[in-house]
């Protein structure tokens, strides 16, 4: 089963039965020494998904990532994947691959036996191995590139003889662990299209770990928000962004804009406030607040406006600049300004939402 | 004008060390084609006869032998032992890791002459009874004392230097263990269990005080070299020794620098 690349879920599935989940994760507990890496995390991952594991760093993703993939082994636990429980089996007897970090090319090795090398210890014949091989270069844009060695590609080349290294197995599921980490910012992004461009192609579930809440929310079908080795929060990137379930992911997945008014605790997002001109009238039904503009941003295509609140609190608010040039820009700092937004986009959150009431 | 000055000095400080280092050796080669058997100086004419004496001394050829096979056998452990113990610590976070590390690098330090006792006592008043006499085995037991820092030390820096996920992922990708030993971790660690064998063999073939305490009736080359010194007629087949012997263990380092320079660099020119 492992030879196919599989389908994505059909949309039509009425007469399937609900297909299984390709990763669940059941209780998941481990600690190094005195320090919980993960505690306790419960997960579905569904077929054909790309999903995210987005958390601080110490915030336990990478470690559930290879628990997963079976470098480590969990305290105490249950890791299914399609229905069978590889808890206790090792990293190749399971049928994940992962694209690491530091890609982990072999340095001894030309980039085609890199990319054959699973091919080759699964006992795969040696044509089959080669057009396989070339096949998943070509997928990454590397066709061509067979004979030459680690050491001559380029962090984005390799990056991608790491992943054309890992999809030739057409594995059922896919961990990336920050793959996109050491490389620059314009490469990172085209690489995130590249990425999500393969996945749709070879269908496979990815399982990606990222720290970077941008990366995460613009690849994702649905992300998970760790925090200290809890998942805070599992939704689609929109319902993260704007519907966040805890303080911590509010804060974490964009700015922290949250203020508590009678005895409320909610979030708004900056792009969501509007700062009032002199003598404008709010929205009907509009939530004004008046504060004094303690810092200005200019960030180019926005600037960002920091706000003191005379009924407590802080705010960051953004606005386009549109008509307003950096100099009126700057020069609002220390100015009384009226704040409106629509009450309907502010969410209401607890302090770290339904996992705490679980214990 | 002072650059100059100090360019000057550092070349003269430079021969100077030279010389201090390689002088001796240098009469001792001169001293090796030296017509006459008794060493004055300056010397009076050039031969080749101690060459083809030495080579034909059964004393000699014996000793050598005996060295070699020495050398053979203290390397051989130490490969299998010191590689073993480099991938153990290398790869497991264990207690005690820091003191295995420190307790295997520490007999390289520690005097020749008190492994030497220690390990005459040893064989003396344990294996003794039990049939292990003083011979060839004890001399490749104590030499691969030392030996096994080398091998442990090159193997260890070499897998550090190398990404530890690498056999993660040789793992991820289907392989098994013997699959990752054959396939990535021995080609990555080649160069560093050759450079460390050849140093290996070098420090046995070489070695005298462990030597002396371990070897009973058995003469190695350096143990051979030390009782004929005192006779005045085998003095230039032992100065021919004592050449071979230069050359004999500059090979091997030579060698195993270049191929632990060359490794270092991945990257082709």
């Amino acid at each position: 089963m492992s030879t196919q690349a599989r389908e994505r879920p059909s949309e039509a599935g009425e007469d399937a039965p609900q297909p299984a989940a390709d990763v669940r994760l059941e209780g998941v507990r481990k600690s190094f020494g005195d320090v919980v890496a993960v505690d306790g995390v419960d997960l579905e991952i569904d077929q054909g998904e790309f999903f995210s594991l987005l958390g601080p760093s110490g915030s336990g993703k990478t470690t559930l990532l290879r628990i997963i993939a079976g470098f480590e082994r969990p305290d105490d636990g249950t890791v299914w994947l399609a229905d069978v429980d590889v808890t206790n089996k090792a990293p190749f007897d399971r049928d994940v691959n992962t694209v690491f970090q530091d890609y982990a090319l072999f340095p001894h090795m030309s980039i085609s036996e890199n990319v054959e090398y699973g091919l080759k210890v699964k006992g795969v014949g040696k044509q089959e191995r080669r057009s396989r091989a070339e096949e998943a270069l070509q997928m990454v844009r590397l066709p061509g590139y067979g004979k030459r060695k680690p050491s001559q590609l380029s962090g984005g080349q390799r990056q991608r003889v790491a992943l054309a290294r890992a999809i030739v197995n057409r594995p059922r599921v896919l961990l990336l662990d920050e793959p996109l980490g050491a490389l620059d910012l314009k490469l990172r992004e085209e690489m995130q299209i590249e990425l999500k461009r393969i996945q749709q192609e070879v269908g496979i579930t990815f399982v990606y770990v990222t720290h970077d809440q941008e990366e995460a929310l613009t690849m994702s079908d649905r992300l998970a928000v760790f925090n200290n080795g809890l998942i805070e929060q599992i939704a689609a990137p929109a319902d993260v962004y704007e519907r966040p379930a805890t303080e911590f992911v509010a804060g974490f997945v964009g700015v922290s804009n949250v203020l508590e008014r009678e005895g409320q605790r909610f979030v708004v997002r900056p792009e969501k406030i509007r700062i009032l001109e002199q003598g404008e009238e709010p929205y009907a039904g509009a939530h004004v607040e008046s504060g004094q503009v303690r810092d200005v941003v200019y960030v180019g295509m926005v600037t960002r406006y920091i706000v003191d609140l005379e009924a407590g609190g802080q705010l960051t608010v953004v606005r386009q600049n549109l008509e307003t040039s950096s100099q009126d820009v700057l020069e609002a700092r220390g100015a009384q300004v009226r704040l409106e937004w629509r009450p309907e986009q502010t969410y209401e959150i607890g302090e770290r939402g339904q996992m705490e009431e679980d214990e | 004008m002072e650059t100059r000055s100090a360019r000057i000095a550092l070349r003269l400080a430079t021969g100077f060390t030279l010389a201090f280092l390689y002088l001796p050796l240098a009469v001792i080669a001169l001293y090796a084609f030296n017509q006459k058997r008794i060493q004055t100086w300056p010397i009076s004419g050039l031969t080749l006869s101690w060459w083809q004496k030495a080579f034909h001394n059964p004393g000699v050829r014996d000793a050598v032998l005996r060295s070699v096979e020495a050398a053979l056998g203290a390397t051989l452990i130490a490969m299998v032992l010191g590689t073993l113990a480099a991938l153990a610590v290398n790869r497991y976070r264990f207690f005690g890791r820091e003191t295995i590390s420190f307790l295997v690098i520490l007999p390289i330090a520690l005097p020749g002459i008190v492994t030497g006792m220690a390990l005459n006592a040893t064989f003396r008043t344990v294996f003794e009874p039990f049939g292990v006499s003083f011979g060839m085995f004890t001399i490749i037991v104590g030499h691969a004392t030392f030996c096994i820092v080398v091998m442990y030390n090159n193997v260890l820096a070499r897998l550090r230097r190398s990404a530890g996920s690498i056999e993660e992922a040789s793992g991820d990708l289907g392989a098994d263990t013997w699959q990752t030993f054959r396939y990535i971790t021995l080609p990555l660690t080649k160069t560093a269990l050759l450079a460390g064998g050849l140093l290996a063999f070098a420090l046995s073939f070489d070695e005298v005080i462990v030597t002396t305490f371990t070897a009973g009736a058995v003469q190695t080359v350096p143990l051979w070299i030390l009782q004929n010194l005192s006779r005045p007629n085998q003095l230039p087949i032992v100065n021919v020794v004592a050449v071979s012997l230069i050359l004999l263990s500059a090979i091997p380092v030579y060698i195993a620098s270049r191929i632990a320079q060359e490794s270092g660099i991945l990257r082709r020119r």
